[in-house]
């Protein structure tokens, strides 16, 4: 059966941390870094990348834009 | 076969989603977490589906949206706290073949300018209004608004709105539907990926029924502001859902017969 991988791209400079990709990915792949970038907050990340499966839902609801998701078919 | 790795993926011809190439670089000015920017990211990705980009123009209001025209490229007219739909009539009665919406929050639009909201879509004024509704003034500080929810706590209601002092709650879009001029009204929300979807299939269909000069389409969207609710955004959000949404359902409100 054909899988479908996917890969996300957060622009961490432009991230202000709300969490609400974090609690909107099906598949926990995201997550808070407990780091900070240059303004104060802790971005979001790919903690789980093997997990994510591109439906590009952390990105469609991220007020700030700044998730770029891909996905490729493997098998 | 072998490991595929994380750069194997990340190649232009396996994108998946990108911001749209409407939004400028400009960071955004709004809090965390706030539907604002889920907005207008969808409105920059519709405008740019459609192709609408050199024959738009959009009228900003007052309120934390005001410097919209910093974000989106597309032409802009700043309008007088409330007016929005005023100034959207002259332009749209000028310059006819241009696409304009107005972008309004709810101190905008239901308070201050409602009597330009309800003549607009009364005269069936061929333009989409986007009405934010978070039920507070966000930007001056979360005092209340008249789309405040009875009971809500705001800066100027510390111990919840009193219904038998303030009145109720107005549900704008449900007062616009009964007017002859509206073509359709819908209520959306932007908190999850669902309902942003929803959100721009609506906008679509806002698109062209402009183009097909049906009359005036009216699209709130319920949304959170965590800073005036004094909330964090995914907590703002899961009260949302079960404050706001019981009293603003979502949904078709008014749909034209095809």
């Amino acid at each position: 059966m054909a899988k479908i991988k996917g890969a996300v791209v957060v622009d961490r400079e432009r991230c202000k941390g709300c969490e609400v990709c974090v609690v909107t990915c099906p598949t926990e792949t995201l997550a808070l870094a407990t780091e900070v970038n240059s303004k104060g907050y802790h971005y979001s990340y790919a903690a789980n990348p093997d997990a994510c499966i591109g439906c590009a839902n952390c990105a469609v609801v991220c007020p700030d834009g700044v998730i770029t998701v891909y996905k490729v078919k493997v098998g | 076969m072998a490991e595929i790795t994380f750069n194997d993926i990340i190649k232009p011809e396996n994108l998946a989603y990108k911001r749209s190439k409407l939004m400028t670089d400009n960071v955004m000015h709004y809090c965390p977490g706030c539907g604002h920017g889920t907005a207008h990211q969808v409105l920059a990705e519709v405008l740019e589906e459609e192709n609408l980009q050199e024959r738009t123009v959009g009228i900003t209001p007052v309120g934390c949206s005001v410097l919209m025209y910093n974000y989106i490229d597309v032409d802009f007219q700043e309008a007088a706290h409330g007016r929005a739909p005023a100034l959207a009539t002259a332009v749209k009665r000028l310059m006819p073949e241009k696409f304009v919406f107005t972008y309004q929050g709810d101190g905008d639009l239901a308070a201050i300018g409602t009597a330009e909201t309800i003549h607009t879509c009364n005269r069936g004024e061929n333009i989409l209004i986007i009405f934010i509704n978070n039920g507070i003034y966000g930007m001056t500080g979360g005092q209340m608004a008249p789309t405040t929810l009875p009971g809500m706590k705001s800066s100027t209601s510390p111990y919840g709105r009193d219904v038998s002092m303030m009145g109720s709650p107005i549900k704008m879009a449900d007062i616009v539907a009964m007017l002859p001029g509206t073509c359709y009204v819908t209520r959306h929300s932007v908190n999850t990926a669902g309902g942003v979807r929803k959100f721009k299939r609506a906008l679509k269909k806002a698109v062209q029924y402009q183009n097909e000069n049906r009359g005036t389409c009216f699209i709130e969207v319920v949304s959170n502001c965590p800073s005036g609710w004094k909330m964090t955004p995914v907590e703002s959000n899961k009260w949302l859902e079960e404050n706001m949404f019981p009293y603003y359902p979502l949904g078709d409100i008014k749909v034209p017969a095809e």
